[in-house]
């Protein structure tokens, strides 16, 4: 119930934040329209731990910054390696084991390693990540990775 | 303080649009899809970061900011799910990594 309350004012946020008018009518209109799809979100199943984890949202004000500051990091080191004229690429793929339980935990650490540049999650299971590096170097980085700890960190392992 | 949000700004904006071009031109010198893939993903994460970082310091404390926040949080979650697709559908119709030597082909 918490969580169908707390996904109403959610929704009803975004919708004053995209319309930006203060008007009884448009209000009305955001409260309804929060509401019903709060009610079809809620029939449909997805308003749970896993659908919408907002248990999750204080981690992330640890882990979103050190985020950013690995993407801008890799992100770098990938614009050295497409602007130096020898192209020093060394593709590499590797298998790993992941130590996230949850399905959350999984899927922020796959999109994680995604969304840092030189590094893609291709296989995400639970006892299986396969990654491929443009260099050797950022493949094997991926494995036992302190981004892995972290992620643990957030879905609320020690 | 407002030529220096400015100047902060257009920093910003210059970076983003340097990592964009940077992306692309490894889009181009890349030698397969996969790599290919890694150049893109420079574009879309620190080239729109910075781009749409150098907005929000334009727009200053508005709803306007707000909304590129939104923005921001949408590439967040969308890029990587899209890349991670593209990636596994080549791979699941045996579109082969060109690996480096003395890598094992340990495919799937």
């Amino acid at each position: 119930m918490i969580r169908f309350a707390s996904l109403f004012i959610v929704l009803f946020l975004f919708w004053v934040v995209l319309s930006g008018f203060f008007t009884a009518f448009l209000l009305g209109a955001g409260v309804l329209s929060a509401l019903a799809v709060a009610y079809f979100a809620a029939r449909m199943q997805f308003v749970d731990h896993e659908g919408y984890p907002v248990q999750l949202s204080p981690g992330l004000l640890v882990y979103w910054p050190w985020l950013f500051l690995e993407i801008m990091k890799s992100a770098w080191a990938v614009s050295k390696i497409i602007l130096s004229p020898a192209l020093p690429v060394s593709p590499t793929m590797v298998k790993f084991i992941p130590g996230q339980r949850s399905v959350v935990g999984l899927v922020t650490h796959a999109n994680s390693i995604t969304l840092t540049p030189g590094t893609i999650a291709i296989e995400v299971q639970h006892d299986e990540f396969v990654v491929h590096g443009l260099t050797r170097e950022s493949a094997h980085g991926c494995v036992d990775s302190e981004m892995n700890r972290r992620v643990r960190r957030f879905e609320g392992q020690a | 303080m407002s030529a220096l949000v400015d100047a902060l700004s257009w920093a910003c904006l210059v970076a983003g649009a340097v990592f964009c071009i940077i992306g692309s031109v490894g889009l181009i010198r890349m030698p397969d899809f996969y790599t290919r893939v890694h150049a893109a993903s420079v574009t879309d994460t620190a080239g729109a970061g910075l781009l749409l970082l150098g907005m929000m310091l334009q727009a200053g404390f508005t709803l306007v900011t707000v909304k590129l926040i939104i923005i921001g949080l949408l590439i967040l979650f969308t890029s990587p799910t899209a890349t991670h697709a593209l990636c596994k559908a080549a791979l699941m119709r045996d579109l082969k990594p060109l690996l480096a030597e003395g890598e094992a082909t340990s495919k799937r």
